[in-house]
């Protein structure tokens, strides 16, 4: 603490930078750093980076959906002979397409940004903490996540290209799969190392390094989102890493956990001792994916509910019902992971239990996004680019949780198992629900990292490009599932008559999906060009926010704070009757 | 920059930051071998016979493992325990003698590994060879990087006494508490694997 009294007097950034580069050269303050905000600056662009990547991957398969066995004009050429022959798309290289989108954007993209990227920057910030509790194992967390990635990528490399068993990795369709899969698990294993040292260090940093007078009850909705995420990530990864390991085994050591005797593969018998059981990866794979859906959920209502708090400049409605109901949900995700498995035959009285938890699951969900709603009813609200992505968060997370509810009922789940309705509800929910409320992040806490706000003009133009292509790819998608497409078809149906009248749908969701893109170029312009030329920030609190990351410059020097800062009141104080201004910070004395 | 609570105690909280963390990560442990056990429970419940583990695997080598394994978590804890009354010297003997009898669990385990692949048991012979050889194996990773945290402790590590002893007590309890947890799960898995 003494460096903060050393240079408290000082006003300027630059006195700390000039201070801050004294101390580390390029390497260690930029590369290999140990400073939160860096390590979440640097997972932020990596998964921004994945994002990209993983959707560019699905324009691809699109073309392969609205045009089956057309060839791709312009760029078919460049994926070679092996993959795209003649320009068209061979199923082994869609497979793979599919099967990385999923694992990308899961666990490269969203939970990178979302955890790693918000959760590092943010976290920190508004508990009051100079940084994370243990900063090494932070660096080495991102890290492990870099070499998780760059294995992934690697793998489309070799023989026989990248994994092709979904995202899901099924067995024993997964172990009989190419090198691929193999460097998919072990991607996987960096990936949740990575993630295990990202959660011990949430839990301590958030239980450990508070501010005086930051109780629980005081904390924004965005700590206790990433408080509960963290204990998912913790206690939901190892079972997958368990089954990594012994899928790994399946396919390194010619063990049989998942392989069941006498299976036959192209008419042949395969040599193998058998005994095992195809469904324990089932059952270890959704313990782990069920919590990660709201691992990837959770921090986007975090996200919202600040941006909403500080734009409708009211309080939360109902703060503490949020709370217990984000807690309640985090417990709850550990027991519903089964509906997932309701096509495997596994019996009436266990798939009454897991649509019964699946319903009541359903509850603390409504009451966060009800919550969210009526904290709208009343407030004079102000539409900047944060506030219009956080306010389309509302209905199109609405729209993916609710088409949720006939997965989760066993006699619905049945005909909708594996079609396009469930590709286009966990779109809904993750794509312009999560990703919506990512951009809006961005958006919001981008002139706490830079200094300076991103372009709004650019900004509004990125919003409702996205919002309509959103729903021009996904909203199709409902019908082409309930008329019973499947979603792992290469050619999108087309050689199925039932699925004939619904085949046009492909091309619009294609359509969407290309135009979308468009729509992203003014934001990775905004993105880079705001840096040098947005507006600055006069008081370095331009939304005239009342949490406590606001309470040190921006952008913060290393150690955040020039003066411990101290938490007097609750985190949304704002249009407090009989105040000076129309906002009370959570900071001020 | 410091960060607060490496060493002192939180007040409200009665803890500093590496004790939460310690925890934290055992109960992460706690899920991997859960699952692990698990997964035992379901293949040996689906599978139509099943051998007994005391035809397969050597019981009087595993016991003589549990014994060096459960005295490795009393030197531990001495080795602590000298820390605690500033004994430095008597620490070093310790910490030496919990990293020597891990070695010694590590060469038996080594014997009994390769007494299998002698007889030309290996993980893909059955299942149940595939569960002795993964669990046994991650097992036996967990006290290989015990041992390598131990001995940096022992040695390099062992620097910070002099500048901050009280940290480094705390660590080498840290330490001792990971230890102590690959312990206990060899002892699930000597009667789950060996016994029934």
């Amino acid at each position: 603490m003494s460096d903060h009294a050393a240079v408290a007097g000082h006003k300027s950034h630059v006195a700390h930078e000039a201070h801050h580069h004294e101390e580390l050269g390029f390497w260690r303050a930029y590369v290999f750093s140990t400073d939160h905000k860096v390590i979440g600056i640097q997972y932020a662009v990596t998964g921004l980076l994945f994002l990209l990547f993983g959707f560019s991957l699905m324009m691809l398969m699109r073309w392969q959906l609205a045009y089956p066995g057309a060839p791709l004009p312009l760029i078919g050429g460049l994926f070679g002979e092996a993959r795209m022959p003649g320009g068209m798309m061979l199923p082994e290289f869609y497979n793979e397409l599919g099967a990385m989108h999923g694992t990308i954007m899961v666990f490269l993209g969203v939970v990178p940004l979302a955890v790693g990227g918000f959760g590092n920057f943010v976290l920190p910030l508004q508990i009051g903490a100079p940084d994370m509790a243990f900063p090494r194992l932070n660096m080495a967390s991102y890290w492990f996540f870099f070499l998780g990635g760059v294995t992934m990528l690697l793998s489309f490399f070799v023989p026989g290209g990248a994994a092709q068993s979904g995202w899901t990795s099924y067995a024993p369709l997964s172990i009989i799969a190419g090198t691929g899969q193999t460097m998919w698990l072990i991607g996987m294993i960096f990936l949740i190392t990575s993630s295990l040292l990202g959660a011990i260090n949430f839990i301590t940093t958030t239980i450990q390094l508070r501010a005086k007078g930051l109780t629980f009850m005081r904390f924004p909705f965005f700590v206790w989102a990433q408080f509960v995420t963290a204990f998912l990530l913790l206690l939901a990864f190892p079972p997958l890493e368990a089954a990594g390991v012994m899928q790994l085994m399946d396919r390194v050591a010619g063990t049989s956990f998942f392989l069941p005797s006498g299976l036959v593969v192209s008419g042949q018998v395969l040599q193998h001792a058998g005994g095992g059981n195809p469904l324990l990866w089932q059952h270890l794979f959704w313990f782990l994916a069920h919590p990660e859906v709201y691992v990837l959920i959770l921090p986007a209502m975090g996200i919202v509910a600040e941006i909403i708090a500080n734009n409708t400049r009211k309080p939360l409605w109902g703060y503490r019902s949020m709370v217990y109901s984000l807690v309640f949900l985090g417990f709850m995700s550990f027991i519903v992971w089964a509906h997932h498995m309701f096509m495997t035959g596994m019996g009436t009285a266990m798939a009454a239990f897991f649509q019964t938890t699946t319903m009541i699951i359903s509850i603390p969900s409504v009451v966060i996004l009800t919550a969210l709603i009526i904290s709208l009813w009343g407030g004079s609200i102000r539409f900047n680019t944060p506030m219009l992505f956080a306010t389309a968060f509302l209905p199109m997370f609405g729209i993916g949780g609710l088409t949720g509810l006939p997965l989760g009922l066993n006699v619905a789940d049945i005909p909708l198992h594996d079609t396009y309705y469930v590709i286009a509800h966990f779109h809904y929910v993750v794509a312009p629900g999560t990703i919506f409320a990512l951009f809006a992040g961005i958006y919001y806490w981008y002139p706490k990292a830079t200094g300076r706000k991103m372009n709004e003009t650019l900004g509004t133009i990125h919003f409702v490009g996205s919002f309509v292509c959103m729903n021009v790819v996904f909203m199709p998608m409902f019908l082409v599932g309930l008329a019973g497409v499947s979603r792992r078809l290469y050619d999108g149906g087309a050689a199925y008559d039932f699925a004939q009248p619904v085949l046009h749908w492909n091309v619009v969701s294609s359509w969407g999906a290309w135009i979308m893109a468009l729509f992203q170029i003014p934001f990775i312009f905004n993105f880079f060009w705001s840096i040098r030329h947005g507006e600055k920030t006069a008081d370095g609190n331009p939304w005239q926010a009342t949490t406590i990351e606001w309470a040190a410059p921006s952008p913060p020097p290393h150690g955040n704070f020039l003066v411990e800062p101290q938490a007097y009141r609750g985190p949304y104080e704002y249009s407090v009757p009989g105040a000076a201004k129309d906002f009370v910070p959570q900071f001020e004395a | 920059m410091e960060i607060p609570y490496t060493v002192e105690l939180r007040r409200d909280t009665g803890l500093n930051n590496g004790k939460i963390g310690i925890w934290l990560f055992l109960a992460s442990e706690v899920m991997l071998f859960g699952a692990l056990f698990a997964s035992y429970i379901l293949i040996r419940t689906g599978a139509d016979s099943w051998p007994r583990g005391d035809t397969i695997l050597n019981v009087p080598l595993a016991t003589f493992n549990t014994i060096v394994l459960i005295s490795s978590s009393v030197t531990m804890v001495m080795a602590w325990a000298s820390l605690m009354r500033h004994r430095f010297g008597t620490f070093r003997i310790y910490m030496g003698a919990t990293i020597l009898l891990g070695c010694v669990f590590l060469v038996v385990k080594y014997f009994e590994y390769s007494h299998k692949f002698h007889d030309h048991l290996f993980p893909s012979t059955n299942n149940f060879l595939a569960l002795y050889f993964t669990l046994t194996g991650l097992h036996m990773l967990h006290v290989f990087g015990g041992m390598v945290v131990n001995a940096y402790f022992w040695g390099p590590g062992a620097k910070q006494w002099k500048t901050n002893p009280e940290w480094f007590t705390n660590r080498v309890e840290y330490s001792g508490l990971f230890w102590h947890f690959v312990d206990l799960v060899w002892i699930f898995l000597f009667p789950t694997l060996y016994l029934l």
